[in-house]
């Protein structure tokens, strides 16, 4: 599946490694992992195992370990807040938990519609313009800076507007 | 200063683009020294200006370089993109906003390396501006500048782009090249060094972005005048990240040196709402914190002088908080984030920070007592310098500060003292 459907990207990302080393290319593999299947299944682990020739468990470790892979379905977009103490003493506890009440859910958790995860990370380096936020997507991550209640709600309609064209 | 050497960006608005770039000067650092100087001329030049890495241990960057093991090919470059300390978003702003003057950083360090491949291994959360650099860099090889044969010369180089994933400890060194192995980012054990061996096993520079930028304007303006600013030991610029209780938050390019009054009440505006100032991280939840006397708002910061009032400089990421703080929960949220962020390979920074955490969270629920207290310092004691890496240590560093100098804001949350 992978190998095939993104044959380009894949040799792409190859290419940047030492043949007898292309095991570094794990990482940039688990990000088309998760654009094609928005988190990483079994499946895209034994996939990338393959292509890389290494052990599926040397793949299904890192998943584990950073942050930024999920081993399951949740949100297709995730606002991903930095609560750590420099955005934190700017407030962004207090708006992380006006944005949670204003979706109805709670921290970590997902809205009614399965499209919109809100969680709390640590920095982010934008410590200036807290509160402030990045939002991970299956095409990638982008940040969005000095929000505030409202900016963030039409920002979600606008994502729930995209959601419906697609 | 009266102009910027690092944030060039604010002097001449449209750097990013490489014509702009050029017209500016760009690129006539590495020229020269592809013309005129060898590697080791290059090294003796850097290491004689002064320079110190500035992802926060300050080492002489000329140094390090000096450390590769002789004879032995290929080598590698790896910048550190992987920005992670709470308070510090310095190379973000370069990497945004300056790219051309990093990259040609880069390439200076990769020629004095003898190395024909580097990396840039930029935080996963980096994602735009990583692929903005990927278009630059193959701007730069299209107009000659990397690639084979650079500005008619033997030279060879190719910079590739290495996106993490989410993990602070990739922002250590040697965590870093597991990670660029395709491997958990986990430290490794020393010696043998990077420079020794590094990315698979072989010779490894590892440079902090900011550090990197510094190279072009020490090539081009040299060293003497590198080392007018700043202080005797600490030279050149350094740029500040001012954030928290603060007027305006931001970066700050100054000479090593200033002082935090001048950082946070001239540049920063002071504290908001007319409150006082009452603690100061001087380097992001990475070193002790220190109380604002008077005598710590008149200290220079640099390297030496922050360590003579009780703390480290680091990655100059100030925190400033205001007289409304609880250093309690201060120093809850800073080892919050160090349990989430150990990479368990240890057993005394994956279990103290977890204890160290479930102690404080009972403290910030007024549920503590007394006996915690004591039993932080405790436990932060059975961390203290038995970690694989700095992540350990720094870990308890704000805990064991913060108890010692802020000591009521604690016993006025437990059970006890309230």
């Amino acid at each position: 599946m992978l190998a095939k459907k993104y044959a380009d990207e894949i040799a792409r990302i190859l290419e940047k490694y030492p043949p007898e080393h292309k095991r570094s290319a794990v990482l940039p593999l688990l990000y088309v992992a998760q654009k094609e299947y928005g988190h990483v299944t079994k499946e895209a682990i034994n996939e990338i195992a393959a292509i890389l020739e290494i052990d599926p468990t040397d793949v299904g470790s890192l998943v584990g370990f950073y942050t930024l892979y999920y081993d399951k379905q949740e949100g297709k977009y995730r606002i991903q807040i930095c609560t750590d103490l420099p955005c934190a003493l700017r407030g962004s506890e207090i708006y992380a938990r006006q944005l949670c009440d204003a979706l109805g859910i709670e921290p970590g958790g997902t809205t009614a519609d399965g499209l919109i995860t809100v969680e709390t990370v640590m920095c982010l380096a934008a410590c200036d313009k807290a509160p402030m936020f990045q939002l991970q997507e299956p095409e990638g991550i982008h940040y969005y800076e000095n929000m505030t209640l409202e900016s963030t709600m039409e920002l979600i309609e606008e994502l729930r507007r995209r959601a419906k064209d697609d | 200063m009266t102009e910027y050497i690092l944030l060039r960006h604010r002097d001449v608005p449209d750097i990013d683009q490489l014509d702009v770039y050029l017209e500016d000067g760009g690129f006539e650092a590495l020229k020269s020294i592809i013309k005129h100087k060898t590697p080791q001329e290059v090294i003796d030049t850097v290491r004689l200006s002064g320079l110190r890495g500035r992802g926060g241990a300050g080492f002489p960057t000329g140094v390090k370089w000096g450390f590769l093991s002789p004879d032995v090919f290929p080598r590698y470059v790896v910048a550190n993109a992987d920005e992670s300390e709470p308070g510090t978003y310095k190379d973000r702003e370069i990497l945004e906003r300056n790219p051309y003057q990093f990259l040609e950083g880069v390439a200076i360090c990769c020629y004095a390396a003898q190395a024909e491949t580097a990396y840039v291994y930029c935080r996963g959360e980096f994602w735009d501006l990583a692929h903005e650099l990927e278009k630059k860099i193959a701007t730069l090889e299209d107009r000659g500048f990397l690639g084979r044969g650079i500005l008619s010369s033997d030279f060879n180089l190719k910079i590739y782009v290495h996106l993490g994933a989410g993990a602070y400890i990739c922002g250590e060194e040697t965590a870093l090249l597991e990670s660029l192995e395709g491997k958990l980012g986990q430290p490794r054990l020393r010696p043998p060094f990077p420079a020794a061996e590094g990315l698979y096993a072989k010779p490894t520079v590892v440079n902090n972005v900011e550090t990197l930028t510094n190279l072009p304007p020490i090539i081009n303006r040299g060293v003497d005048w590198y080392r007018s600013i700043g202080t005797a030991k600490s030279t050149g610029p350094k740029i500040f990240c001012l954030s928290g209780h603060v007027q305006r938050p931001g970066n700050y390019e100054l000479p090593f040196g200033t002082t935090f009054r001048e950082l946070i009440f001239e540049h920063g505006g002071g504290i908001p709402e007319g409150r006082k100032i009452k603690a100061i991280l001087p380097a992001g939840a990475s070193a002790p914190m220190l109380p604002a006397t008077d005598q710590v708002l008149d200290t220079p910061m640099d390297y030496e002088s922050v360590v003579e009032v009780g703390s480290q400089l680091g990655s100059a990421s100030v925190i400033v908080m205001d007289e409304t703080v609880d250093i309690s929960w201060v120093v809850y949220k800073t080892t919050s984030f160090f349990k989430h962020e150990s990479c368990g390979k240890c057993t005394p920074c994956r279990e103290g920070t977890y204890w160290l955490y479930h102690i404080l969270r009972r403290i910030e629920e007024g549920e503590g007592t007394k006996e915690d207290i004591s039993l932080l310092d405790s436990v932060a004691q059975g961390v203290e310098g038995k970690c694989l890496c700095a992540l350990g240590e720094f870990s308890i560093m704000p805990i064991t500060s913060g108890i010692e100098r802020f000591r009521k804001d604690f016993d006025a949350r437990t059970k006890d003292g309230r």
